[in-house]
């Protein structure tokens, strides 16, 4: 009779630390984590006594010293009397005023060319492929420099927009005018736009650290408790539809709750516009956009454009053209086969890579430097850095700043596209 | 007798309509299908209008002999009326070697010009199947032979950094059969450490001073232009791909450790900007390293450029791992591979093959990202050069004459790469449809 016995249970030796699989993965980590270790404690090392060499030490206290240099775009109140973290805050702010009007304006445009690529108007479509060709193999930096130029070299200076007594009686024409029905003006120094003011203004409740604008909160909260009541209403009106078989006639009053509050908020605000003029040397009055700004968002929304418009050209080719047969059988017309099966179905193709495109559109506002354009790195991996020498602080803190930004955009684009996500039961 | 009206010989087909064939069908259905077709067809025809009406007089009035853009812009109201508009091309004629080699030294430009043939050579069995494999040698001496021609010196120098290579493939063709792959591997890597650290500089100083044979040397600080942005860029490109690859794999491995530290490296590198990169290596690499180290800018500048690409590079290559099947990778530990034979003989191939269009886009963007050495004092082709260009009290407020020109070349080489990406797709495709 067969015996079957156990295996004979192996002693351990120190070769199987290599020779077994079952003890080879730990033995691996083991060591690389032992070399990423010393590798880390080198650094550690040689960074502490090179600041000791220079009699440096680590802390950031100098965020608190006066910042000293005027930063000629700001949001929040700056003066060249604040701290270096008051400019700190302003450079964050300017970095995601662009980033975020970069982010808006690119998908406008890049779902405007990507559709229009796909079009079957042959001119058309060569044109946007000659667009999105050309703006994609050159770097985003020489769009950058090519705009500043531009603006800041062929725009007329703003003597040219004077209108003298004598150019009136000899029926002349100023060299330069008001574009935009004489509301914006372009000059070689910046570009003014209209300001909008209140006359019954609601003040601000200043909370020490930063100020809150109780009209802009006002004007917000409207706005949301107007989109708001507008889904409350079309859901009601899709409810009443599903039941009866009959849908209420519902867009005046859509169109009233969407603008009625809005409109009566600013009337009663007292809302006027106040228009740039030719004071002296320079336009006064409105809001004086810097080159830097105008140049540095152009260039991030023509360049990414043409990226997201590849995007949604690939999500809309991805849906096979079945789709879009039966949606027809079932006779839809062509812009409710868009908005009820194309569009839900290639978003999901579109969203993951259109997140990173944003996410790079937003390191890629760390190019304004090339423009003086004081963002983030512009006043405190800029001049804070060089004004103070704390180069390690200063880095590894915008660094650190950089990576919260992208970690925030990627966590809140990926909740969306779960969202949008196929959902499997 | 009934005659028979049963036509016996077919009639010849006539011709489709003028109106459903040729030309004027073609332009119908193609731009004027539609009210909606017809408005988009006039409007691009008023913007190519618009745009050759503006650009095409500065073309055809462009001026190539001048030495200043005055004297240009008079030549052109000269010949074409005043207040034509005219390119002043001489700008380029004038400082093209610039654009091209930055400050490097006019009488050693074939140089570079001979380094940048022989990289054709070197890419060619590489990007060609077709070229015999033996010229994969000529490859592996490139990237030493292309840094003496660069760089100059001393023609020991790169020859005794690459016998350290040499004592690595000896050690593991030699040594494998007492020690095993793993242990040969690493006895010629610490091998070759040591000959790197301690024999390199006495052997390479010792051949220098017996045997005086070599180039002059180029100062870093000398390059600048396209020669500065391939030098980074091939570089880079050559050195992210493998560290790509380790970290992909890294990344989906099953080791616990090895993976969260792919993790963080990838997530850290890809969530801030390339700029801030580039300032750690002018700025803060004097603290990270033992004091009174100093390297080359350039050499500092490849390195984070090349990091940079490589945490892109694994991302994209991890989409083509995840896109494999399932099935491949038990049908490779069914067959009995370990894990490095189940990698390089199923997994990567297929795996790399998804992912060439994701590479070869990211190949072009750490290209054109090579223009942002300019913000450490780099002189690249298009900020560096160009300002350089425009500084000069001639060619003060000439933009797009130089924007253009560097525009040009950029744009040629990043399609060209995108093209032959493409290439490489239709190639490689294996499946049957």
């Amino acid at each position: 009779m067969a015996m079957v016995t156990d295996a004979p249970k192996e002693s351990f030796r120190l070769s199987m630390l290599i020779y077994d699989s079952r003890y080879r993965a730990v033995t691996i980590q083991v060591i690389v984590l032992l070399l990423v270790g010393l590798f880390f404690a080198w650094l550690l090392n040689n960074t502490a006594q090179n600041l000791a060499a220079r009699g440096k030490e680590f802390n950031f206290g100098f965020l608190w010293a006066r910042a000293g240099y005027d930063i000629n775009q700001q949001l929040i109140p700056y003066t060249n009397d604040s701290t270096h973290f008051r400019a700190l805050l302003v450079g964050l702010l300017n970095t995601l005023v662009v980033a975020i009007l970069g982010c808006i304006l690119a998908t406008f445009l890049g779902v405007v060319i990507g559709v229009l690529r796909l079009s079957k108007n042959w001119l058309v479509g060569r044109l946007m492929t000659v667009y999105v060709e050309v703006f994609r193999n050159v770097p985003l930096l020489l769009w950058i420099l090519l705009s500043y130029v531009i603006f800041s070299e062929t725009m007329p200076e703003p003597k040219a927009f004077r209108l003298t007594d004598d150019m009136i009686a000899a029926g002349e024409e100023p060299a330069a005018s008001k574009i935009l029905f004489g509301t914006v003006a372009i000059t070689n120094r910046g570009t003014s736009i209209p300001a909008p003011l209140f006359d019954r203004s609601l003040g601000s409740v200043d909370l020490g650290f930063v100020s809150i604008n109780l009209t802009a909160l006002a004007t917000i909260l409207v706005l949301i408790g107007s989109i708001w009541a507008n889904r409350r209403l079309l859901a009601s009106a899709r409810a009443t539809q599903e039941a009866t078989g009959i849908r209420p006639v519902v867009w005046w009053k859509s169109l009233l709750i969407l603008f009625g509050p809005f409109i009566a908020l600013m009337i009663a605000l007292g809302l006027h516009f106040e228009l740039p003029e030719l004071k002296g040397f320079n336009f006064q009055g409105g809001i004086q956009v810097a080159h830097s700004f105008t140049a540095l968002l152009i260039a991030l929304v023509l360049y990414t454009a043409a990226f997201i418009a590849e995007i949604v050209r690939a999500g809309i080719l991805a849906i096979s053209r079945g789709q879009s047969e039966a949606a027809f059988a079932l006779g839809l017309r062509p812009g409710r086969t868009m908005n009820l099966i194309i569009l839900p179905q290639a978003l999901r193709v579109i969203i993951p890579p259109l997140i990173s495109q944003y996410l790079n559109l937003t390191k890629n506002t760390s190019l304004g430097i090339a423009v003086s354009y004081l963002d983030l790195r512009g006043t405190l991996g800029g001049i804070t850095l060089n004004q103070t020498g704390r180069e390690l602080e200063c880095m590894l803190l915008m660094m650190l700043i950089y990576l919260t930004i992208s970690l925030i955009i990627s966590a809140l684009m990926n909740l969306y596209n779960q969202t949008v996500q196929l959902k499997a039961r | 007798m009934a005659e028979s009206f049963v036509r016996k010989e077919m009639l010849e087909a006539q011709a489709p309509p003028a109106s459903q064939a040729g030309a004027i069908a073609w332009v119908r259905e193609n731009l004027f299908s539609g009210p909606l077709n017809t408005i988009l067809t006039l409007l691009g025809i008023v913007v190519i209008y618009w745009l050759i009406s503006t650009s095409l007089p500065w073309w055809l009035n462009g001026v190539w002999n001048a030495s200043s853009l005055s004297e240009c812009r008079s030549i052109v109201a000269a010949s074409a009326g005043e207040g034509a508009t005219g390119a002043c091309w001489a700008m380029l004629r004038e400082r093209w070697h610039q654009f091209i080699f930055g400050f490097y030294p006019p009488e050693s430009y074939w140089r570079p010009i001979l380094a940048f043939v022989l990289l054709f050579v070197a890419l060619a069995p590489v990007l060609f199947t077709s070229v015999p494999r033996k010229a994969l040698w000529f490859t592996a001496i490139y990237p030493a032979l292309c840094f003496w021609l660069l760089w100059g010196g001393p023609i020991w120098t790169p020859i005794v950094a690459m016998m350290g290579f040499v004592i690595l493939g000896l050690a593991v063709v030699y040594l494998s059969s007492y020690l095993g792959a793993p242990g040969s591997a690493a006895a010629g890597v610490v091998a070759a450490v040591l000959w790197w650290l301690f024999l390199q500089g006495p052997v390479a100083g010792f051949l220098a001073s017996n045997l005086p044979f070599g180039l002059a040397s180029v100062n870093s600080d000398r390059f600048g232009g396209f020669l500065l942005a391939i030098t980074i860029g091939v570089t880079a490109i050559g050195c992210s791909l493998p560290i790509g690859i380790i970290l992909a794999l890294g990344r989906q491995s099953n080791m616990v450790i090895v993976k969260a530290l792919s993790v963080a490296f990838i997530e850290f590198i890809r969530g801030v900007p390339l700029i801030t990169l580039l300032f750690t290596a002018s700025l803060l690499l004097q603290y990270f390293l033992p004091p009174n180290t100093n390297f080359d800018i350039i050499l500092r500048v490849i390195i984070l450029v090349t990091f940079f690409a490589a945490a892109y590079l694994a991302e994209v290559i991890r989409g083509g791992l995840a896109a494999l099947p399932r099935g491949q990778y038990e049908a490779a530990d069914a067959l009995g591979l370990d894990y490095w034979q189940a990698q390089r003989l199923i997994i990567l191939p297929q795996a790399l093959k998804i992912s060439i269009p994701g590479i070869v886009s990211s190949f072009i963007g750490l290209f054109k990202d090579t223009t942002l050495v300019a913000f450490v004092g780099l002189m690249d082709p298009l900020k560096g050069v160009t300002q350089i260009v425009r500084a000069d009290m001639n060619w003060k407020g000439i933009y797009w004459e130089p924007y253009i020109f560097v525009g040009a070349i950029f744009f040629i080489i990043c399609f060209g790469m995108s093209r032959y990406s493409m290439y490489l797709e239709r190639k490689l495709k294996t499946d049957h449809r």
